[in-house]
Parts: structure tokens; C-alpha cells; sequence
């Protein structure tokens, strides 16, 4: 069973997002995504500083099976970006909520974070799906 | 719910990620293909392959029936226990399937075909046998076992007894020989040593037990997928089909013209293609920057789409991304690969990417 922490806001396209201390969120793909793609080869990261509306593609994460789109939870701009994970792509598999963070973003209206998911909903949302 | 091989059970417990493979339900992984790759590579690897279809072929008509039927030369099969790899084609020299046949002795040959295409390929060889005197027997009570990597022959060796390791031991590559209830064949689908076996249904989970407690690591269908394009094979349904020769599936030198008197199904389609020239080809790329190919992405020249590629994947051994691709004759030594809208260099180079566990392009 995937792990899904309490302390976590989710979207239902299995991205997870943190609540930093500043204000910013820290972002990146759920377990269960991690384990649906399977071994990751190749993370494309967006520019820092660009400008994202919550749906939009910011990124591309590339598994040895398929590659999937990495969406936006929320609006707002990019501050910050995993590097370590152009030479470790496979960070995300091991360590998806911790060391495989993928993006920072400052949102446009902290009351979005509002309108995502909590733990309990995510984890009713992939038993939905896998059967 | 699909079909289960005897080794399901095994699968499960062994924590494998299940999924649909034409109609069975086999292992992908059992964690991280990466690591069943590496470990095919550097060691040796156990791979369920028992979904394929294994069919003995009986009778004096056997030998000109697969002469008939198949595109290399069975009369190449002189010493018993000697394999060919081939494809039997359809009367427009599209590819029905890819095979290997085993000649066992005068009047007995045994086929592989792959699992995918079992209903067609059986209808088709059993429609063109009814002139024969020949027996198609179906061996679904045999399951089938690779072990593959530089350390597998020694790891099957050690649970044989002693005149079984002595029959393997002496097997010369794609040659293949019974032993007791097991067959045990040199061949395989990732560019390293090893063995493919065909045991009873009722015998394969203790094989695959020992096997497992010789310290082979089991390996899935993502790890073989990767492992056979580093080492060159072609992938039927993907790399070839019936709408595709051989010519241009870079499997022309499976293809026997000599003697020029056998009348194969489908040497007059790919007799009029060969003399037509400007076929297209079929080479490897290798992908020079970061990101993953894929089946189907088109690839370009400056003037404009030259093919696609048939198998994209991610190359453990290379670490970079490599594929399969057919394109027009005249490739040149670069192209690029249009990835989500980008075009991006890639280097043609000659298959196999990898050979017994060494990367053949060390300066990409």
C-alpha cells in the first residue's frame, strides 16, 4: 500500500505539496505515482522564476516505461528547483516526499491550498483507481 | 484475469508488479528493473518466459515444411540440438512471426514462437502442414526459464546432476540439448551467456526455487525489454510485423537466398523489394543529450522526416537513451528526434548498444 502522509495536501494528477515556513509550497510527485511509473531515468525541470497557473505543465517525469507530465498544483512562481535530480533521477523512487522534492513554488493565493486534497481524499482516490 | 504460468505463485510472493502481457498476467518487476538489468549484466538474472509458445513438429514432412515455411534454411540444422533464429513470413514477405526452430532429430524439430501471436501463427503453420506428414503437437505442459548474465551457466550448472551438467556444459551457443525431462537450450534475448530451459509445468517452480536460493535474481519483462535492445534484438509487433520485411527490420541476414531454389512463402515479395533498391534501413540511435526515446517518435535530417523509431527506451549499461529506428537509406551519421515538439541530436550508430556487458560506443 502507498505511503500517503497525513501532513500532505494532494492533487488528483499525484502531486503532492508541503507548506514551507516562508509562505512558499515544495511540491513533487506521491508514491503511488512513483510506483505506477516505476524506475526514473530522466526529470525535466522547469525555469525558476517563471509563472505557473495551477493545471499547467511544469515539468516532465521520465520513467523507463512511459513519460508523464508533471502538473502544477497550484498558481503562482517557480523559486526553486531540485537540481540533484538531473544526475539522480531516480531520487523520487526512493525518497518521494522527502530528498525527491521537485519544485518550489510561492503561490498567488495561499487560500488555493485550500482547495486540494487532504490525506484521506487521496488515499480514496487511488483505491477508486486501482480497481 | 489473464493467464498464469506455473511460476505465478512465485511472482507474487517474490513482490512482482503484475501486468497484462497478450493475455498473461506476468511480472514487469519485482522492484526496480534498473537493478534486474545491472544484475543481468554483471551476474545473472531468472526470467519467467514461460507465456511463449513452444510447439514440436513430428514427421518425415517436417524438414519440407519449415523449408516452406521459414525464411532461413532449416538444411543449415545438420548436428542434432542446433537452433536457428528466423522469421516465417506472409506471401507479401511481412513477418508473421520471429522464431527460433531447434532441429532435434530427422523427424523432429521444435519451434518458439512468441506469445503474442500464438492463434495466427498456429492457424498458419497447421493450414500449411495439412499437405505434410507431419504431427503439430502444442507444448503448453512445458514452462520455460532464462537465466542470462556471465555467472548464469555456472549458477545452472551447480543445480544439475552430474551428467545433465555435463550434457550443458558442453553446449556450444544456440545449440541445445535434452536432458531427463529438462531441455536446456544456449540461447537468449540479452546479449549475455546463459541458458533458456523448458522443464514440466509440475517441475518449474523447484527449478526456479533453485535457482533463486543460487543467489539468481529474478528479473521481469521491463528489464528484458531493455536488456534485448542494448544487445540489438528485434521485438516482433514493434520492430516488425506483417506490414514490414525483414529487409528493412534490419533481419536481412536471416533471410537465406541460397539456394535460390527454395521457394519460401514470401521470397518472391521480398526478392522484387531487395532488387527495387532504396529500401529503408534500420539502425540504432543513441540520443546525445538527456531525455528518453520512445516507439514512434519521428526522426528528422535538416530537410526534413526520414522514419521513426520502432523501440525507444533508456539504456541502463549506456546510461543515455537509445532506440531502434527505421529510416530512409541515406541517413546520415546525425539526425535528430523530435521529443514533445524539440528536435534533438541523436548519433546513428550500428546495433547491438551493448555487448557481454560492455558498451560498444564509448565515445558518445
Amino acid at each position: 500500500m502507498s505511503n500517503v502522509p497525513d501532513n500532505l495536501k494532494y492533487k488528483q494528477t499525484h502531486e503532492w505539496v508541503e507548506s514551507l515556513n516562508d509562505g512558499s509550497v515544495r511540491i513533487g510527485i506521491t508514491d503511488h505515482a512513483q510506483d505506477l511509473l516505476g524506475d526514473m531515468v530522466y526529470i525535466e525541470l522547469p525555469e525558476v522564476g517563471r509563472k505557473v497557473k495551477a493545471g499547467e505543465e511544469c515539468g516532465v517525469v521520465e520513467s523507463v516505461k512511459a513519460a508523464s507530465d508533471l502538473y502544477s498544483p497550484i498558481s503562482g512562481e517557480i523559486t526553486a528547483v531540485n537540481e540533484a535530480l538531473a544526475t539522480q533521477p531516480e531520487t523520487p523512487n526512493k525518497d518521494p516526499y522527502g530528498e525527491g522534492w521537485i519544485l518550489c513554488i510561492k503561490p498567488d493565493d495561499p487560500a488555493e491550498l485550500n482547495g486540494l486534497m487532504n490525506a484521506q481524499a487521496y488515499r480514496d482516490l487511488i483505491a477508486s483507481e486501482s480497481h | 484475469m489473464g493467464k498464469h504460468t506455473p511460476l505465478y505463485d512465485s511472482h507474487v510472493a517474490l513482490g512482482a508488479k503484475i501486468v497484462d502481457f497478450s493475455g498473461w498476467d506476468m511480472p514487469l518487476h519485482y522492484g526496480s528493473q534498473i537493478d534486474e538489468h545491472h544484475q543481468v549484466r554483471s551476474d545473472a538474472g531468472l526470467f519467467d518466459v514461460s507465456h511463449m509458445t513452444i510447439v514440436d513438429m513430428h514427421g518425415g514432412g517436417v524438414r519440407p515444411l519449415l523449408r516452406l515455411l521459414l525464411a532461413n534454411n532449416v538444411d543449415k540444422l545438420e548436428r542434432p540440438g542446433k537452433a536457428i533464429y528466423t522469421c516465417m513470413l506472409n506471401e507479401q514477405g511481412g513477418v508473421i512471426d520471429d522464431l527460433i526452430v531447434y532441429f532435434m532429430n530427422k523427424d523432429h524439430f521444435r519451434v518458439v514462437f512468441n506469445a503474442g501471436t500464438r492463434d495466427k501463427v498456429l492457424s498458419w503453420v497447421r493450414e500449411h502442414a495439412a499437405k505434410y506428414p507431419v504431427e503439430i503437437v502444442e507444448r503448453d505442459d512445458l514452462a520455460m526459464i532464462a537465466v542470462q548474465g556471465p555467472n548464469a551457466r555456472d549458477k545452472v550448472h551447480a543445480i544439475l546432476d552430474e551428467k545433465s551438467r555435463h550434457s550443458a556444459a558442453g553446449l556450444a551457443p544456440f545449440y541445445a540439448v535434452q536432458v531427463g525431462d529438462l531441455f536446456v537450450s544456449r540461447t537468449g534475448y540479452t546479449g549475455e551467456d546463459g541458458y533458456e530451459l523448458m522443464v514440466p509445468n509440475d517441475q518449474a517452480p523447484q527449478i526456479w526455487q533453485r535457482l533463486l536460493d543460487q543467489g539468481v535474481k529474478p528479473c521481469g519483462l521491463g528489464a528484458r525489454d531493455t536488456l534485448r535492445l542494448e544487445a540489438g534484438m528485434n521485438l516482433y509487433g514493434t520492430d516488425m510485423d506483417e506490414t514490414t520485411t525483414p529487409l528493412e527490420s534490419g533481419l536481412g541476414w536471416t533471410v537465406a537466398w541460397e539456394p535460390t531454389d527454395r521457394d519460401f512463402i514470401g521470397r518472391a515479395a521480398l526478392e522484387q523489394r531487395r532488387d527495387n533498391g532504396a529500401l529503408p534501413i534500420w539502425v540504432g540511435l543513441v540520443l546525445t543529450d538527456k531525455g528518453v526515446l520512445r516507439n514512434h517518435q519521428p526522426v528528422y535530417n535538416d530537410s526534413g522526416q526520414i522514419g521513426e523509431i520502432t523501440s525507444g527506451s533508456f539504456s541502463p549499461t549506456l546510461g543515455k537513451a537509445i532506440a531502434f529506428a527505421r529510416v530512409s537509406h541515406d541517413t546520415p551519421a546525425h539526425c535528430q528526434v523530435e521529443i514533445r515538439g524539440r528536435r534533438l541530436p541523436t548519433k546513428v550508430v550500428k546495433p547491438p548498444f551493448v555487448r557481454h556487458g560492455k558498451s560498444r560506443f564509448n565515445d558518445i
